[in-house]
């Protein structure tokens, strides 16, 4: 079987000299496809995906980017091999205008960035009305678009986003995942936590459910959504 | 010539060196230090043997004193982590106060203009005192903010309408000589100075410090690390400027002279017949004994005063208080969490360690014989003192005296070394060669760039002192 | 009453010193903000780093006049500005090659970082005094005035004179252009922005790609220029004393706290508030009561609130207040 496009294979470590939190945990995308990791709190999902990004001491398996090991890499490293992390929280230059949280997303390009700022601003039109205030006076949800505009400001190959729908309204959640789709449709591949587990596994080419820092269920989200124990144990029945 | 003595110090210290190595490697703490405490006192025997017994009596008194405000800072720093930069304006109250208890009361002066001051500063007390309780009391508004307006204006011109004059008064008795309220040396007559009130000034030296930290502290404290190291950096400039300008007070810059002192006069022992007799047995002639005499007098009082406040410090340190403070310090927001008030537990330990620099710097002012507040400079009184508890070991009582010790050593013998250096280099070039005069007169200060070496070394190579803190 | 003439007594000795000043401190501030918002720690080695810089200015004009080039009615210090910036830039990042960068490589806390900076304060200090000795300097040369009192009586005909230096003036065009330069710097380039992210939100910074190393680098020069200019600009419109410059780190920090730690525009207002209000509280007023009274109401004293003594007190009264209604500053700055 031919490695995914990204994966992190049996990972296990922690933070630091920290006791291990991820145990042989594997996760994994594809080109184009949206992964989403979910579980209950505590089970390790933003640990997993900061394992895949190199924010971890990853002290067994490996992380592999198009068949290459990068385990090694540290994440800024990363950033130039064409992943994009958001994370949870701090997540923009609140001082700093939207247009140039676009541009320090860019910062790495030498090229002419303003094809992939009038894409981002496609795909996030508000933010093209915003663009000359500083990103701190925006709303939550319009935050959560800047955010995923800086990332994919590098031109990433993966997107990944970590909780990118924590304290948003619900219909502002529906949009995030809308665009987020919209991202994915460009052959963008997604990775992603969610608390969210219903939404998130319905929009998922594969879901990973994790306990306790182990994969427990592995499959599509629509395989996911339709088995009973994921019901029972984690969208709650 | 080097005598054998001087060689033997040396050898001294040489040896020492190794001891605190080999007892680093081995863990015997006690030892190490012990072995670092020698070398203070080789280094200082030394300088007795190579230059005087004054020199090292000097020394040895003022590194008495420097390990007591080392400790204050200790105390702040290395318990409760508070950084403060406004040591010199605590030590320069310890040395008002030598002034206010140990000089006698100008005449006529309390009756020409004193109690009328005191009534002024009363006012202005009671002003700001009703401007506080208003701001509380009131609701917020225009009608607060101009009620507040013309007590604070209508008060700052009445108090300078009542203190003017007064001033005035005062300062124009007798100006050449006292021209300032004098003390409260009411003691002092014909037959005596009373020079014991000198030590009674020293804890009211630390009751001022603690009265104006405590002020500080109300306002400051509870603000960012880095604002109250600005505030004590103002307030120190400030109570300098104070000192300065009050002639009144303490004269300002015409500086208080002759205050007494707790020892005897060197020309009493001089013209003390059973005194120069026993000079003479043992060697010394008459003038370098009593000079010793009294400098070793005053390194035994300093000497009794520092080990109080280091038994105190001690057990401050092992005390449930002392592990609570360290506890504070490490972690505030879990302390906090535990129901510790830290803003009430900073300004106390914030208000102890500025009392012990206040004791000390009426120590150093009575050992002066004078104020002169002009010599007050922030890096001789606060930067310096820090520089001594970061190489001692901040934490570690022991370590901020060593700090002190050692520090105060270098701050003097750097200069002369320094010099000498200066001339072993210069010595190729031609006499009155322009760069070579200007590298000898230079030399003097080699000590400040001597200081940063030492405190960059040390953060880097031992950031946790020559002692750490266990 | 005479308004005119109290107005043109007020700008002589309130608004004029006062707009200089102001102009000193703001340059100097913005470069303990520059460090606070991009190094994160307040350093104490600003008012030495202000000192040393000058020194290289003086040691260069010097030389430019012993070898006969001025230049003409303007200070020839200012000639000698741009070498000086570059030695104290050079120094400044041989500094952070052997010191600062250990601690900043190990994340250790600020505040540790300020006790480096208090060792680097002690060492720079002494170089300058080594150097160039404790001794008050001037270097001031070309044209004094731009105005002198006199002419001005003559051309308005008014019985007060204002007077302004060609120091005054120089102070306040340079730290317009330096200003200008400054934030077109922060706000137009792709490094300046960079800078200006990474003291908005490091680990994102990072996640972008910038290089922390690189920003710190253009930090320390920046802070070299500011340094400079704020220090010859004060030598020149009064002395050059090293201490006194060590002395100034208080209105500095004053200012940078007032205006709000971290952000530029804040120190600038912050420079310009506690030099006025210095200025103003410290000013004899009975020059301008006794236009604006009534003979009657003449003050019989100097109508000086405080003695200029306690100018300290002025900022550090500001500072307090300042930050007991408004903790993070009149502009909000930023908290590490």
């Amino acid at each position: 079987m031919t490695d995914p496009f990204l994966i992190g294979d049996q990972m296990s470590g922690g933070y630091g000299s920290g006791p291990d939190i991820l145990h042989d945990c594997t996760i994994a995308v594809d080109e184009g496809e949206i992964a989403v990791i979910v579980g209950p709190n505590g089970a390790g999902k933003s640990t997993a995906m900061k394992a895949v990004f190199g924010m971890l001491n990853v002290r067994q398996g490996a992380v592999r980017l198009f068949g290459e090991d990068i385990t090694s890499l540290s994440p800024q490293d990363r950033v130039a091999k064409g992943m994009a992390f958001v994370p949870q929280t701090s997540n923009i230059f609140t001082s700093m205008t939207v247009e140039e949280n676009l541009e320090m997303g860019a910062f790495l390009r030498r090229d002419d960035i303003t094809g992939t700022m009038d894409q981002v601003y496609d795909l996030f039109p508000i933010l093209h009305d915003k663009r000359r205030q500083p990103a701190g006076e925006l709303s939550g949800g319009q935050r959560q678009q800047v955010a995923v505009g800086r990332a994919l400001m590098t031109q990433p190959k993966v997107l990944m986003l970590d909780e990118p729908t924590a304290g948003v309204s619900p219909i502002v959640m529906d949009e995030l995942f809308d665009r987020i789709i919209e991202v994915a449709r460009t052959g963008i591949s997604i990775l992603m936590v969610e608390q969210n587990a219903r939404q998130a596994l319905e929009i998922a080419d594969k879901g990973y459910v994790l306990v306790q820092g182990r994969n427990r269920y592995t499959d599509t989200g629509k395989a996911l959504l339709a088995d009973p124990d994921v019901r029972k144990s984690f969208l709650g029945g | 010539m080097m005598q054998l003595p001087v060689i033997l110090c040396g050898l001294g210290v040489l040896i020492c060196i190794a001891v605190v190595v080999l007892a680093e490697r081995r863990k015997q703490i006690v030892l190490r230090d012990s072995a670092m405490f020698v070398i203070v006192a080789c280094l200082i025997l030394g300088t007795g043997f190579q230059e005087s017994w004054n020199s090292a009596l000097f020394i040895l008194n003022f590194g008495l004193i420097s390990a007591i405000m080392a400790l204050g800072v200790n105390l702040q720093w290395g318990f409760a982590g508070l950084f403060n930069v406004g040591i010199m304006g605590f030590v320069a109250l310890g040395g008002l106060a030598a002034v206010l208890i140990s000089a006698e009361p100008t005449p006529g002066a309390w009756a020409a203009g004193g109690f009328q001051v005191l009534g002024a500063l009363a006012l202005g007390a009671a002003t700001t005192t009703l401007a506080v309780i208003l701001w509380k009391r009131m609701k917020p508004g225009r009608v607060r903010l101009g009620v507040l307006l013309t007590v604070l204006i209508g008060g700052f011109f009445l108090f300078r309408g009542i203190f003017d004059p007064a001033v005035s008064a005062i300062e124009a008795i007798n100006p050449a000589q006292t021209g300032y309220l004098g003390g409260l040396n009411v003691f002092a007559n014909e037959a005596t100075r009373a020079g014991w009130m000198t030590v009674v000034a020293w804890p009211v030296g630390g009751l001022l410090a603690a009265g104006a930290a405590w002020i500080v502290g109300k306002t400051a404290l509870g603000l960012r690390s880095d604002y109250l190291a600005i505030a004590t950096l103002g307030i120190a400039e400030i109570i300098i400027a104070v000192m300065k300008n009050e002639d009144w007070l303490a004269r300002g810059v015409k500086n208080v002279s002759g205050l007494p002192r707790p020892v005897p006069y060197e020309i009493d022992l001089q013209n003390n017949s059973d005194f120069v007799e026993r000079a003479a047995t043992i060697g010394l002639d008459p003038t370098t004994a009593s000079t010793l005499f009294v400098k070793v007098a005053y390194g035994l009082l300093f000497a009794v005063v520092l080990v109080i406040f280091l038994l105190l410090a001690q057990w401050a340190l092992k005390s449930p208080w002392g592990r609570m403070m360290r506890a504070i310090r490490d972690n505030e927001v879990a302390a906090e969490a535990m129901g510790k008030d830290v803003t009430a537990r900073h300004l106390q330990v914030f208000v102890l360690g500025s009392a012990i620099c206040g004791v000390a710097g009426a120590m150093m002012t009575t050992l002066d014989g004078q104020l002169t507040p002009g010599s007050y400079q922030p890096l001789r009184f606060t930067f310096l003192i820090w520089v001594m508890v970061i190489v001692g070991g901040s934490g570690n009582n022991l370590g901020a005296v060593l700090g002190g010790f050692i520090v105060w050593f270098l701050w003097v013998q750097v200069e002369p070394f320094g010099q000498f250096v200066m001339s072993v280099v210069t010595a190729g070039m031609a006499d009155g060669s322009p760069i070579r005069e200007h590298l000898l007169e230079s030399a003097a200060h080699m000590r400040l760039l001597t200081m940063g070496v030492l405190m960059l070394l040390v953060l880097r190579f031992r950031p946790r002192g020559l002692i750490p803190e266990r | 009453m005479d308004y005119i003439n109290a107005l043109v007594a007020f700008t002589n000795f309130v608004l004029v010193p006062g707009t200089a000043y102001g102009a000193q401190l703001a340059l100097g501030a913005l470069g303990v903000t520059l460090i606070y918002g991009i190094l994160r720690f307040s350093n104490f080695a600003h008012g030495d780093t202000m000192a040393f810089g000058t020194m290289f200015v003086i040691l260069i004009t010097w030389a430019f006049q012993g070898a006969g080039i001025s230049a003409g009615p303007v200070p020839t210090a200012l000639l000698a500005l741009p070498f000086g910036i570059a030695l104290t830039g050079l120094f400044l990042i041989g500094t952070d090659r052997v010191v600062y960068r250990f601690y900043r490589k190990q994340r250790v806390k600020p505040v540790v970082m300020v006790m480096v900076s208090l060792g680097v304060m002690f060492i720079m200090n002494g170089l300058t005094r080594f150097i160039i000795g404790p001794d008050d300097q001037r270097f001031a040369d070309g044209e004094r005035f731009l105005i002198t009192a006199r002419n001005f009586r003559e051309m308005t005909g008014l019985r007060e004179g204002l007077a302004i230096k060609t120091t005054q003036g120089i102070t306040v065009i340079t730290a317009v252009i330096v200003v200008v330069l400054l934030f077109w710097f922060l706000n137009r380039t792709r490094t300046g922005k960079s800078m200006r992210a990474f003291s908005d939100n490091e680990d994102l910074a990072l996640l972008s790609g910038i290089n922390p190393e690189r920003v710190v680098l253009y930090t320390w020069l920046i802070v070299a220029a500011l340094a400079t200019v704020a220090g010859t600009l004060y030598g020149l419109d009064k002395s050059f004393k090293p201490f006194t410059y060590f002395q100034l780190l208080l209105p500095i920090f004053a200012a940078a706290i007032v205006g709000g730690l971290g952000n530029p525009v804040g120190a600038i207002a912050g420079g310009f508030v506690i030099a006025f209000s210095e200025v103003t509280i410290t000013y004899a007023f009975k020059k301008v009561a006794t236009y604006v009274l009534p003979e009657a109401l003449a003050p019989d004293g100097l109508a000086q609130l405080l003695s200029t003594d306690y100018k300290f007190a002025v900022s550090f009264a500001l500072l307090i207040v300042v930050l007991m209604f408004k903790p993070t500053g009149l502009f909000k700055g930023q908290s590490v």
